[in-house]
């Protein structure tokens, strides 16, 4: 089991992170696939899938917010935890880290600056 | 829009440091030369060419190194004992570096530390498996496992992939020896074995400490003192991946021998294999069996009946360069600053990214990395001055039957107990896998918890034994 295996492994339809809890930590896929939803009063809704090397729980390092999403397994799926700690100290050493997260979050606004025009578009 | 935006975000990032007073700067189809495709120079190789990608700067990155890494043995391999750390692999994962499957020889979840009075085996604080056990070539000699269907190689080496992922970045890969540098009109020239000659802009040595090359630069501008190195010794002993998973299951175990000279030492699973790694002060054949004769680490491992198939005696740093930069020429990874016996990777890493990142976006002078690389290199080199203590004090462990008792049975405990704050364990999980800073284990030893308990142990040395089950 130990061969070629980081991080923790999930079984189909297991919960990594729930919204509403505190984290402290981010989490990188790295083998299967996971999906994000949000649960609101008009039930659960399908934010996306994230594949090998995309990362969630982000949010949790840079601020003391809930999560705000949850993300279970699709299959079998492998999830490396990333300290709050060892993220934060490594940004104070080199802030382009930050850059680098910073470009991926920003591709995020940007599909959802997407999705949103297109809900708007369809409701107009 | 996109590049615009990103050209805004390099231009923010040059403006945070002192400018590079004396103007040498990389510019577009500038070339960039690495010495050396190991860890160190394909980091700098890959930082360099993704930062001037956002920058819209259009350099050229040749790496030159003779090894090819899917030679099994040492012709393959950068000698090394194959762990990578729990904090680097989870920057790599940030920076988007996921090491596949086929790198990672064995995930590992705990270490199991050995000493005469009794072994005790640390579970990862964090619970999850994020420390890689992996080669650095294609595996020993006599690697053994054939080929998967279709001729796909069982398992990749390192430092190949992280050579393949410069290649996709754009650098090329020169399979030849550097025999020296010249410096003429200001800039370095390379030389090559058949005495031919080429130009760079930036010369970044990764050559590490194995080769004759940091000995040869006696041609550069500025005084460079070699680091000061000492022999270690590896050897892989070959089993089967069933019967090391039954005898060593996903741990590494560390000795903590009360064995004159010798630092550390430690036997790593890997695959089919088992890979022994020994530090020590003048280490010589006499020190290696004794080692492995020691009734503790053959109570742990039968060194006498498994075959050892593949072993070197690679040197270590012990003490980093004075200054390993100069106009147009920067050091990275061993061949400049590393850490003191843990996480030379993580350190070919930190030192190889700084590097890239003062080249691209501050300059090439010897100002320039000055400002911004040397502080990398700098904590590194004051973090080593406290592991130098840190390990002076692990001596006395290792001298003392009665502090290795404390050390034990306080680990012990906390390892049996959920509940007890596990001072002795992370710090002895911190020292031993590298994962921390010196420093901050240093930290830890002055908590007043851990004094506490130490003290209490200490005069309470009659109090029943700890009964501790051996590494389940
Ligand atoms: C016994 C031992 C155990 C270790 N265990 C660990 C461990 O478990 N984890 C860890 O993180 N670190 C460990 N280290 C340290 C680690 O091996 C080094 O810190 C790391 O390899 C440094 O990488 P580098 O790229 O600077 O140098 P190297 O890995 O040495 O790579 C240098 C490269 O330069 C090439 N080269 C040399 N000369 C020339 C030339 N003239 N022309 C062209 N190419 C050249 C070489 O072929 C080589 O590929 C260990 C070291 C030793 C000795």
């Amino acid at each position: 089991m130990g061969r070629g295996a980081l991080g923790t492994v999930f079984q189909d339809g297991e919960f990594i992170i729930r919204q509403g809890d505190q984290g402290n930590c981010m989490y990188v896929v790295q083998r299967g696939e996971v999906e994000v939803i949000q649960h609101s009063d008009s039930g659960e809704q399908h934010l996306a899938y994230l594949k090998p090397g995309d990362f969630f729980g982000e949010m949790a390092v840079f601020e003391k917010e809930a999560r705000s999403a949850s993300v279970k397994a699709v299959g079998e799926s492998m999830v490396l935890k990333v300290d709050k700690k060892t993220l934060l100290r490594r940004i104070t050493e080199d802030p382009l880290l930050a850059f680098s997260l910073l470009q991926v979050m920003s591709h995020r606004i940007r599909d959802l600056d997407e999705l949103v025009s297109h809900f708007r578009s369809g409701t107009d | 829009m996109a590049s615009t935006q990103q050209s805004y975000v390099g231009e923010a990032f040059s403006a945070t440091g002192g400018d590079d007073r004396s103007g040498i700067s990389l510019e577009d189809g500038s070339r960039v030369a690495v010495v050396g495709g190991g860890p160190a120079g394909s980091f700098f190789s890959y930082f360099l060419l993704k930062m001037a990608g956002t920058i819209d700067l259009d350099v050229t990155v040749d790496i030159f190194d003779p090894r090819s890494f899917s030679n099994c043995g040492p012709a393959g391999c950068n000698h090394c004992g194959g762990i990578v750390s729990e904090t680097l692999i989870q920057i790599l994962a940030a920076e988007g570096i996921n090491l596949p499957r086929s790198v990672v020889q064995r995930g590992i979840e705990s270490y199991v530390v050995h000493m005469d009075v009794g072994s005790v085996a640390i579970e990862s604080l964090s619970g999850e498996m994020r420390i890689a056990a992996l080669y650095r070539g294609n595996g020993p000699r006599e690697g053994g496992e054939p080929p998967r269907e279709g001729g796909e190689s069982p398992w990749e080496s390192f430092d190949g992939y992280l050579q393949n992922m410069t290649k996709d970045m754009g650098a090329k890969v020169v399979r030849q020896l550097i025999t020296g540098v010249d410096w003429r009109d200001g800039y370095p020239w390379l030389q090559f074995a058949d005495h031919s000659e080429t130009r760079y802009d930036l010369i970044a040595v990764a050559s590490g400490v194995n080769s004759n090359f940091i000995n040869m630069l006696d041609a550069m501008p500025v005084t460079l003192k070699p680091p000061r190195t000492t022999r270690t010794f590896i050897c892989e002993f070959k089993s089967s991946e069933a019967e090391l998973l039954e005898i060593l299951g996903n741990a590494v175990h560390v000795f903590l021998l009360a064995i004159p000279r010798l630092e550390f030492a430690a036997i790593i699973p890997k695959g089919d294999f088992a890979t022994v790694v020994m530090v020590g002060e003048d280490l010589d054949q006499e020190l290696v069996h004794e080692f492995l004769n020691d009734p503790v680490v053959r109570d742990c491992f039968p060194t006498d009946s498994t075959p050892c198939v593949c072993s070197c005696s690679p040197l270590i740093n012990l003490k980093a360069r004075s200054r390993p930069y100069g106009d147009r020429l920067v050091m990275v990874g061993d061949s400049g600053v590393t850490r003191l016996y843990k996480d030379g990777i993580g350190a070919a890493f930190r030192t190889a990214k700084a590097a890239a990142s003062t080249a691209v976006f501050q300059g090439i002078s010897e100002q320039a990395f000055e400002s911004k690389f040397w502080p990398a290199c700098r904590r590194i080199n004051n973090d080593n001055a406290i592991g130098a203590v840190m390990f002076a004090s692990t001596g006395l462990f290792k001298r003392f039957r009665f502090l290795r008792r404390i050390m034990y049975s306080m680990a012990a405990r906390e390892q049996q107990k959920a509940n007890r704050k596990p001072h002795m364990s992370s710090m002895l999980w911190n020292m031993f896998t590298g994962s921390a800073p010196y420093t901050e284990i240093l930290l830890d030893a002055m908590h007043p918890g851990f004094i506490g308990h130490f003290g209490w142990n200490l005069l309470n040395p009659m109090r029943k034994k700890v009964k501790v089950k051996k590494d389940e």
